[in-house]
């Protein structure tokens, strides 16, 4: 199989939104706030207009009778800043020039007088503080759909989801073992390698905008809002984008082209480099604490679990985010008692919103983890701990949603197996560990889409959709699914481009829903064109239209078996015409049950830590893509592997660093992705395929779940590895250093106390961690308390 | 309104993708720049803008270069070719044939970069072993594959075009 996008990538022919131009365009740079928290008292811009090439210098006071902010569930995003500044980096004004060059330099002569607010950074001192990031209540009819905050702003909480069954309380106070895990998980970057860029041109009536949206339908409704405009005239054409993962969700930089476009008459591009798209949109940080409590056969009685968001300035999608990071956290387990408690919380920081995951590996990062930490204090192995625990096949997670449909215990078998079988022998200097990870995900694939086949006089086919190719294949998926359907070869297939000016309405394209939601979409349409066919050859023949029918991919008709080609030209009467077939999905019969699917994370990985440095490296990766049916198997497992690799970028090697007010690492130097070299050197890419999706021929969703899990077995491995259980990511080598040396000093301590025979470990003064991790007798000798330290 | 008395154009002269250019460029465009938004080559790719991604790599000289931090100016004199200059009319170049055969692409952003790479690597070391290519395809980065894919394409391609 070969991706039908090939040719146009390895010829660098593919067209992205970066590509795009307009006759007569200018360009626009972005003048960013230099401060976190701040009045803006006034914008000089005298200086930028005079400035060579410059057409023009937008704020938000020349945005006239636009609508003045986007939001589609909290409307608290303005296009340019207003009043004040909430975040360093934020948009304050946008120099429009002939050429990107002219309006880089009159940006720098845009001079802004701020008053300083106290800056708000982390989500800890957004909740203590007085100050209010926003003090407005954005109710009305700007609210987006979720229709949260209706009342005025009472703390700096952007958005509050709980859910819970039973007395966990109660639970907790009767558990054999209760075990407490708390972690940080970094504020991260998307990194797609195409950032974040739009070009808008603006007419009397009419918008047409080109970018990197993952969702244009999303964003064509936020600008016909601000534009008041009908849907129609807002036109979102999205050509190839250069990588995705949720990022590029819902609305980017799109209203300030397209205001820029309407303040100087002319087409605008607007571009960012990776510090201006660092400033655009991050995922959400968070800290998760789980209390679980076990009874004596290592059975969970109930979990408690505190999530706090790090959501920075905007709410953009981080409510929703949250609402799945609840329903996420604890893992597919029968929990009899449950309480989560989850807050998203506005800071001064880049606005957070999705990436890849959506909530999960935030909520697994500490609930994972805490199953590892449980079974080493339970004396139980990690994954026979988990067995004990998963809930079967069908088995409910959260009452009133689907049940689980995937087979999780084989899922985690398959890979602590091929853990074992290549597990590497022991090496001095380097201290190896192992761990699984296990997630599910109520899938956010929002049963909203329609597709469209165009069967041609030949017989060929053009296939539409609003589903976005960012690079995981749908194109190449969605044509072989027309292919099946419709009995012809894939390449007798076409498939578009999402341009909302032809392509048909699709919610999104996120959550792993393109191959199951719009994969039923396509089945609809091709049956819809069946049907067409048979009323069109029985019209042909003079018979009623029940009287034709269609198998074997053709339609019998008074006797005549005829190729549905043949059919569309007899009715035409001539060697023209086509047949069309519409498809439909909406939450309704076989999709009325939500989520649509579980998407489910199952991985394993054994990592080497050099003893000496601190460094993790990866020696194996082991994934399942539980997806039902493959559909394109190689494809499923590239998802997987892509989002495994982004999954071990998080726990080992990226966050974006604040210090005081600024971000200090707004490159790709400091901000450190996974490099070639960093690929595991063994890798088990495994698939699953029982038939248990909704989906086309049984199949689920991939791209996501084999992210979700990753951080959360990192840490465990490394935890296991080093002797100390790590609370926050990504493990760097300082910071792997330091748990190495605080391992040897707590060995050493342990050390002590065995040898004056005195109070167990956890009573030694209180100054051992309770996440030491009580290592059988003969792996902790004497001398192991010297390594680690440098000479 | 400042104006310098330095020249801020220069016209230059080089060989691009088999065929002479001479243009005229500002002494502050990028060859990155040049090559895109003048001359319409719109395969080589800018993402990170300081060399670190190798989106942006074509030859000069022959020479794997970073296109986003070299000016156009310096391209004078020089050939240079692009991922525009490997397709020989219909046919793709042993290691684009590669590329898609192994599925070493998703968004395909980082593409053209690793096939200009790759052709570098393959021409100064034909049968390259695993480690080469890890340390030559270092300075390249993937944001969807995982990198395995492009280390099969890169193991094929030097299979196929070996001498």
């Amino acid at each position: 199989m070969t991706r039908r996008d090939a040719w146009d990538k390895v010829t660098g022919r593919a067209r992205y939104a970066s590509d795009a131009t307009a006759a007569n365009m200018a360009c626009a740079a972005v003048v960013r706030a230099d401060r976190a928290h701040a009045r803006i008292v006034a914008v000089d811009a005298a200086e930028a207009r005079r400035a060579p090439g410059v057409i023009g210098v937008i704020t938000a006071d020349d945005l006239g009778d636009l609508g003045r902010r986007f939001g589609h569930i909290v409307c608290d995003h303005p296009i340019l800043a207003e009043g004040k500044v909430r975040y360093y980096g934020e948009p304050v004004a946008a120099v429009v020039a002939e050429t990107h060059h002219e309006a880089a330099d009159a940006a720098d002569l845009v001079w802004v007088d701020y008053e300083d607010l106290p800056a708000l950074t982390t989500a800890a001192e957004a909740l203590a503080a007085e100050t209010l990031i926003h003090e407005e209540s954005y109710a009305g009819p700007e609210r987006g759909f979720l229709g949260v905050k209706p009342e005025a702003a009472a703390d700096n909480a952007a958005h509050r989801a709980e859910l819970g069954w039973g007395d966990v309380d109660a639970a907790l106070a009767a558990a054999a073992e209760v075990v407490e895990t708390s972690a940080r998980f970094p504020l991260v970057y998307g990194y797609a390698m195409e950032t974040y860029n739009a070009l808008a041109d603006w007419q009397p009536g009419g918008l047409h905008v080109v970018s990197t949206a993952q969702h244009p339908l999303m964003v064509r409704k936020e600008l016909a809002r601000i534009f008041s405009l009908p849907l129609a005239a807002v036109r979102v054409e999205v050509p190839y984008i250069g990588g995705g993962y949720g990022s590029k969700s819902y609305t980017k930089l799109e209203p300030l082209a397209a205001a820029a476009a309407w303040a100087v008459g002319r087409p605008v591009r607007v571009d960012t480099d990776v510090e201006g798209a660092m400033h655009t949109t991050r995922a959400d940080g968070a800290q998760v604490t789980v209390r679980t409590g076990f009874d004596s056969e290592g059975r969970i009685t109930g979990r408690d679990i505190d999530i706090v968001f790090d959501t920075g300035a905007y709410a953009d999608n981080s409510p929703l985010v949250l609402t799945k990071s609840v329903n996420r956290s604890f893992g597919p387990y029968r929990v009899p008692n449950l309480r989560v408690r989850g807050v998203a919380v506005y800071t001064n920081t880049t606005p957070a919103s999705s990436y890849r995951g959506f909530g999960a590996p935030q909520g697994a990062l500490a609930g994972e983890l805490n199953m590892d930490v449980a079974a080493e204090r339970l004396g139980i192995d990690p994954t026979e701990l988990r067995r004990r625990n998963l809930l079967p096949p069908g088995g409910t997670i959260i009452s009133g949603k689907r049940g689980l449909d995937a087979d999780l215990a084989a899922d985690l078998d398959a890979v602590a197996a091929e853990l074992e079988r290549h597990a590497l022998p022991d090496e001095p200097g380097v201290r190896r560990g192992r761990a699984v990870a296990v997630t599910a995900s109520d899938a956010g694939a929002s049963p909203i889409s329609t597709a469209q086949v165009r069967m041609h006089a030949d017989g060929s086919v053009t296939l539409l959709t609003g589903s976005t190719e960012m690079g995981q294949g749908s194109r190449t998926a969605l044509a072989e699914i027309a292919a099946r359907e419709l009995g012809v070869p894939a390449s007798a297939v076409a498939v578009g481009q999402s341009d909302t000016l032809y392509t048909p309405f699709e919610w999104t394209t996120g959550a792993s829903r393109t191959t199951t939601v719009v994969g039923l979409a396509v089945e609809a349409a091709c049956e819809d064109l069946w049907r067409r066919l048979r009323a069109m050859a029985a019209e042909s023949a003079g018979i009623g239209p029940e009287e034709a029918t269609s198998r074997g991919g053709s339609i019998q008709a008074a006797g005549a078996d005829l190729e549905p080609a043949a059919v569309i030209r007899e009715w035409f009467g001539a060697d023209a015409g086509e047949a069309v077939g519409i498809g439909v999905v909406r939450g309704h019969g076989e999709t009325a049950l939500l989520p649509p699917f579980w998407e489910i994370g199952a991985v394993g990985v054994e990592v080497a830590v050099d003893e000496i440095t601190g460094e993790v490296a990866v020696e194996h990766l082991v994934t399942v893509g539980d997806v039902g049916r493959a559909i394109e198997p190689d494809l499923v497992k590239g998802q997987d592997l892509g989002a495994a690799t982004q999954g071990l970028g998080i726990a080992l090697w990226e966050e974006m660093v604040y210090e005081g007010e600024q971000l200090t690492n707004p490159n790709l130097i400091e901000y450190r992705v996974p490099r070639f070299r960093d690929a595991p050197r063994r890798i088990t890419s495994l698939l699953a395929e029982r038939g248990d999706g909704a989906g086309p021929y049984g199949a689920k969703g991939a791209g996501e779940g084999a992210l979700n899990p990753v951080p959360a077995a990192v840490a465990a491995a490394v935890g296991r590895a080093v002797g100390v259980w790590p609370t926050e990511l990504p493990l760097t080598p300082a910071r792997v250093w330091a748990l190495l040396k605080s391992a040897s000093e707590a060995e050493a301590r342990a050390q002590v106390a065995t040898e004056v025979q005195t109070m167990p470990i956890q009573a030694a003064g209180g100054a051992v961690p309770s996440t030491v991790l009580e290592r059988p007798a003969e792996r902790t000798p004497g001398p192991r308390t010297a390594r680690g330290r440098p000479g | 309104m400042t104006e310098s008395s330095a020249p801020t154009s220069v016209v230059i002269e080089f060989e691009l993708n088999g065929r002479r250019v001479e243009t005229l460029a500002p002494v502050r465009l990028t060859a990155a720049e040049l090559l895109r938004d003048r001359l319409g080559l719109i395969g080589t790719k800018v993402s990170c803008g300081i060399q670190v991604c190798g989106a942006c790599t074509v030859l000069v000289g022959g020479e794997p270069a970073s296109s986003c931090c070299l000016l156009a100016v310096d391209l004078d004199g020089t050939e240079v070719v692009t991922v525009e200059g490997l397709t020989r009319g219909r046919e793709l170049h042993p290691v684009q044939e590669a590329f898609a055969a192994a599925n070493a692409l998703q968004c395909g952003y980082c593409t053209p970069g690793f096939v200009m790479m790759t052709v570098a690597l393959l021409s100064a070391n034909p049968q390259p072993d695993r480690d080469a290519v890890r340390e030559w395809l270092d300075g390249n980065l993937c944001r969807c594959t995982g990198y395995a894919p492009i280390e099969t394409a890169v193991m094929l391609a030097a299979e196929r075009t070996a001498p």
